[in-house]
């Protein structure tokens, strides 16, 4: 009783922070067996690079890596229900929005996993910076779009 | 033999990757963008989702410095440079601003357009499209040589 209410009292979502670790377990299998950072705008952004370049090298590991994310779901809703998802963005908020993550990812070398989850699990001074430089436009762009221009 | 591994294990450690994304919700732009929305009804599960990551990551980076091989025999290809420049500094700065403009990054957005969710489809085509943008202009500025 009395572990049941402290649990209440400090009130961790428990699906966030395992979600988490198994995001973390997915980076600790990439790094140890395949020696690579699990980058998700790095190895997207190789794939763009090496086909308009002409260069398969590296193509077939990266090409495996996003087919695992992209089938994820296909498999966990043979186990499990998918959670519901709201996208509330209009179709050009989107592309915008896109645009801007795909261009600023590689222009700034990472994005939420690179610099976010492995950067900041090695204490990388560049990926420390990132996050804080990309939560803070995050912040700043939600506020505005939330708060100033209604 | 040891490639159809590399390839295996690169596929795993893409659907575990994939699996987290959903067991902890960050699929979900709508909590994404709560926990970006400091002035409205905050929702700090974000910061749950990294911290659980990063503790997992840490131990992983601690084991990969001892060793200059993965457990495949490949090279550890960790990132070495400690510049912080222009190129760090803005990049951040257009990401975070469409990270929040959307509230997708690029792996939950790959997610959701693989349960073929027509937005998130959208989203990834157009971040595409910026990856190719980034390629042409690196290209161009170099002069041609390859960025």
């Amino acid at each position: 009783m009395n572990i049941e209410q402290t649990i209440t009292e400090i009130d961790i979502p428990w699906l966030a922070l395992a979600g988490g670790m198994l995001i973390g377990l997915a980076t600790t299998l990439f790094l140890l067996a395949n020696g690579r950072i699990a980058g998700i705008s790095g190895i997207v952004g190789g794939i763009v690079s090496g086909l308009l370049h002409l260069s398969w090298r590296d193509l077939d590991w990266r090409l495996a890596f996003v087919a695992g994310l992209i089938v994820s779901t296909l498999v966990w809703r043979q186990f499990f229900s998918l959670p519901d998802v709201q996208i509330q963005a209009s179709d050009m908020m989107l592309v915008v929005a896109g645009v801007l993550v795909g261009f600023g990812t590689r222009l700034g070398s990472g994005c939420t996993s690179g610099h976010g989850v492995c950067g900041m699990a090695r204490l990388s001074p560049r990926s420390i910076v990132a996050t804080l430089m990309f939560m803070s436009t995050g912040f700043a762009a939600v506020y505005l779009l939330r708060h100033v221009i209604v | 033999m040891r490639k159809l591994i590399v390839l295996l294990t690169a596929l795993i450690s893409g659907l575990v990757f994939g699996f987290g994304l959903i067991l902890s919700g960050m699929v979900n732009p709508a909590i994404v963008l709560a926990f970006l929305d400091i002035a409205g009804q905050w929702n700090p599960s974000l910061l749950w989702v990294m911290g659980g990551a990063v503790a997992v990551s840490a131990v992983a980076f601690f084991i990969a410095r001892r060793r200059s091989t993965s457990f495949l025999g490949l090279p550890v290809n960790v990132p070495t440079s400690r510049v912080i420049d222009k190129r760090l500094l803005l990049g951040s700065f257009l990401f975070g601003a469409g990270w929040g403009t959307a509230g997708f990054c690029p792996g939950p957005a790959l997610v959701m357009a693989g349960a073929g969710s027509e937005k998130a489809i959208l989203f990834v085509i157009a971040m595409l499209a910026g990856m190719l943008l980034f390629e042409i202009a690196g290209h161009a500025r170099n002069g041609g040589a390859a960025s």
